[in-house]
C-alpha cells in the first residue's frame, strides 16, 4: 500500500499509543487533558481567524460566481434565481443550500464508458455520505455539550433523547454514532477503492478521515466496553470550561486516548482542508452576486496609463526628423 | 481586508459558537457530586460493600442492572453470584433499594448532574415516595 495511506494510519495509531501511556499515569494527567485542550483550543481559535482574515486580505474586484443556471436577462427568459443570484437575497438562498445541505455535491457527475459509450450519469453516494457523515458529526458535538456546561440546556437533553430514542442498549446507542460510523467508513472505502479516486488522494486526505474514524471506535469503546466514571468526566470539562481546573482520580486511559484523538483534530484545523468550514462562506465562487454586467467594476490594480504622445515624440526626435527631412507639424 | 465588516461579523458569530461552553458556565465550575450513602439500612451494614467493588458499580452499574432485568424478567433466574462468591437476590425493589432508599441523594444526584434519564422509573417505583 502506498505511503500516503499508511502513514496517516501510522499517525493516527501513534497518537492512540502516546495518549494511552500518558493517560495511564496520573502525574502526566494533567498534561494529557487540562494543558491539551487549552492549548490546542487556542491554537484553533486563532489558527481559524488567522486564516479567515489572510483570505479576506486578497483582493477579489470582479464578480466570479459558478453559474449553474440561468443569469437574469430578458423578461420572458426564465431566470434561475437561486443557482445564478444576482441580487442578495438570491445569494442567502445559495449559500443556505450550500452550507446546509451541499447543493453543489448534489450536482455530482460520475462518467463511465458503457459498450462503447461516454454516458455521464448523476451519482448522488457522496452527497449522501457527506450530508450524514456532517450532520452526525454536529449532532454528537451538540450532545457532547452536556459534558462542558451545567445546568444543561434544554436543547441538548431533547437533542440527546431524540438521538437515543430507540433505547437500544444500556448506555443507550445513539442513532448518530451508527451514521457516523457508517458515513466515516463509505468515505474511507470510496477514497481507498474507487480507482479514480485513490489515484487524487493524499495523506492530506486519509488522515482526517482516519483520525475521525479513530474518535468515533475510541468513544464508542469508552461508553460501551471500557467504561470510565462519567461524572468525573464532566467535573474535568466543566472546570476546563470555566478556568477552575480540576483533574479527578478514576478516569480510564481510553478516555485520554479519545480526548487526544480530538485534541489532534481541532489543532489541525486550521492547516488542513478542514479548513471549509471557514472556506466555504468565503468562497467567492458562492458568495459573489452574478452582477458581472449590471454595474461597473473596475480593476483596483489599475495605474492610470503612461502616454506618449505624438507631440512628445516629435519634440524627442526634432533634430533627427529635420534632419530626414520627415514632415513636422511644429517647426 | 476587504469586506471587513461582514468578515468580522462572521469571525465573531463563530467565536460565539465555540466559546459557547466558556460563556455559558461564566466562570462557575459544576464540582463532581457525591452520591449519598447515608440511609439507615447503609448505617446499619457492618461491612459497607455493594454487590460488586464502588469502581466496577460507579462505571458500570447501568449494563450491570441492565443484565439483571434480563436475568430475572427473560431468564427467570434471580440469583446473582458475584465475584467473591456471595449469591445475591437479582431485585431492583427489594435488594438495591434496600439498602439506597435515598433516590434523590442518590441515583439522581449523578443522572442529573450528568444529564442522564435512565428508563429504570417509567416500570419500577420509588417506595420511599420522590415524586416520580
Amino acid at each position: 500500500m502506498a505511503a500516503r495511506i499508511l502513514f496517516p494510519l501510522a499517525v493516527v495509531l501513534a497518537i492512540v499509543a502516546v495518549a494511552l501511556i500518558g493517560g495511564s499515569i496520573p502525574f502526566l494527567q494533567p498534561l494529557f487533558s487540562v494543558a491539551l485542550l487549552y492549548v490546542t483550543f487556542a491554537i484553533f481559535i486563532f489558527g481559524f481567524m488567522a486564516k479567515v482574515i489572510n483570505w479576506a486580505r486578497s483582493p477579489v474586484p470582479f464578480r466570479i460566481p459558478t453559474t449553474a443556471g440561468q443569469e437574469y436577462s430578458l423578461p420572458w427568459i426564465k431566470w434561475s434565481k437561486i443557482e445564478n443570484p444576482s441580487t442578495t437575497g438570491g445569494v442567502l438562498m445559495r449559500m443556505f443550500f450550500e452550507v446546509f445541505l451541499f447543493r453543489s455535491l448534489f450536482r455530482n457527475m460520475r462518467t463511465d464508458l458503457r459498450s462503447g459509450w461516454l454516458i455521464h450519469s448523476p451519482t448522488k453516494w457522496l452527497w449522501l455520505l457527506a450530508l450524514g457523515f456532517h450532520y452526525s458529526f454536529l449532532i454528537i458535538a451538540l450532545r457532547h455539550l452536556r459534558l462542558f456546561v451545567h445546568p444543561i440546556p434544554g436543547f441538548v437533553e431533547t437533542l440527546d433523547a431524540v438521538d437515543g430514542m430507540f433505547q437500544i442498549g444500556i448506555p443507550p446507542l445513539y442513532l448518530t454514532d451508527i451514521t457516523i460510523l457508517l458515513a466515516v467508513s463509505g468515505l474511507l472505502i470510496r477514497r481507498l477503492f474507487l480507482p479514480k479516486v485513490r489515484f487524487i488522494s493524499l495523506a492530506a486526505d486519509y488522515f482526517p478521515l482516519f483520525l475521525i474514524l479513530a474518535i468515533v471506535i475510541s468513544g464508542l469503546l469508552m461508553r460501551f466496553v471500557f467504561r470510565v466514571d462519567i461524572t468525573a468526566v464532566k467535573a474535568l470539562a466543566t472546570g476546563i470550561a470555566s478556568f477552575h481546573p480540576v483533574v479527578p482520580d478514576g478516569i480510564g486511559a481510553i478516555f485520554f486516548v479519545h480526548l487526544a484523538l480530538v485534541c489532534t483534530l481541532i489543532a489541525y484545523f486550521p492547516f488542513s482542508k478542514l479548513m471549509h468550514m471557514g472556506g466555504v462562506f468565503m468562497s467567492p465562487t458562492r458568495n459573489l452576486a452574478n452582477i458581472s454586467r449590471m454595474i461597473y467594476h473596475e480593476n483596483p490594480w489599475r495605474q492610470p496609463p503612461k502616454f506618449h504622445s505624438y507631440e512628445e515624440y516629435e519634440d524627442m526626435y526634432r533634430e533627427y526628423m529635420k534632419e530626414a527631412g520627415l514632415p513636422l507639424e511644429r517647426e | 481586508m476587504y469586506d471587513s465588516g461582514k468578515v468580522i461579523i462572521g469571525l465573531a458569530v463563530f467565536a460565539c459558537i465555540f466559546l459557547f461552553p466558556f460563556l455559558y458556565n461564566r466562570g462557575t465550575a459544576a464540582p463532581q457530586p457525591k452520591p449519598s450513602l447515608d440511609t439507615p439500612a447503609i448505617k446499619a451494614l457492618s461491612e459497607k460493600k455493594c454487590v460488586e467493588n464502588t469502581r466496577f458499580m460507579i462505571t458500570t452499574h447501568m449494563q450491570f442492572l441492565n443484565d439483571w432485568r434480563d436475568q430475572a424478567l427473560r431468564e427467570g433466574n434471580r440469583w446473582y453470584v458475584n465475584s467473591e462468591g456471595k449469591k445475591v437476590w437479582i431485585s431492583l425493589q427489594n435488594t438495591c433499594i434496600k439498602c439506597h432508599s435515598n433516590k434523590k441523594e442518590f441515583c439522581d444526584k449523578c443522572h442529573n448532574y450528568a444529564g442522564v434519564e435512565p428508563y429504570c422509573w417509567d416500570c419500577h417505583y420509588d417506595p420511599n415516595g420522590s415524586k416520580l
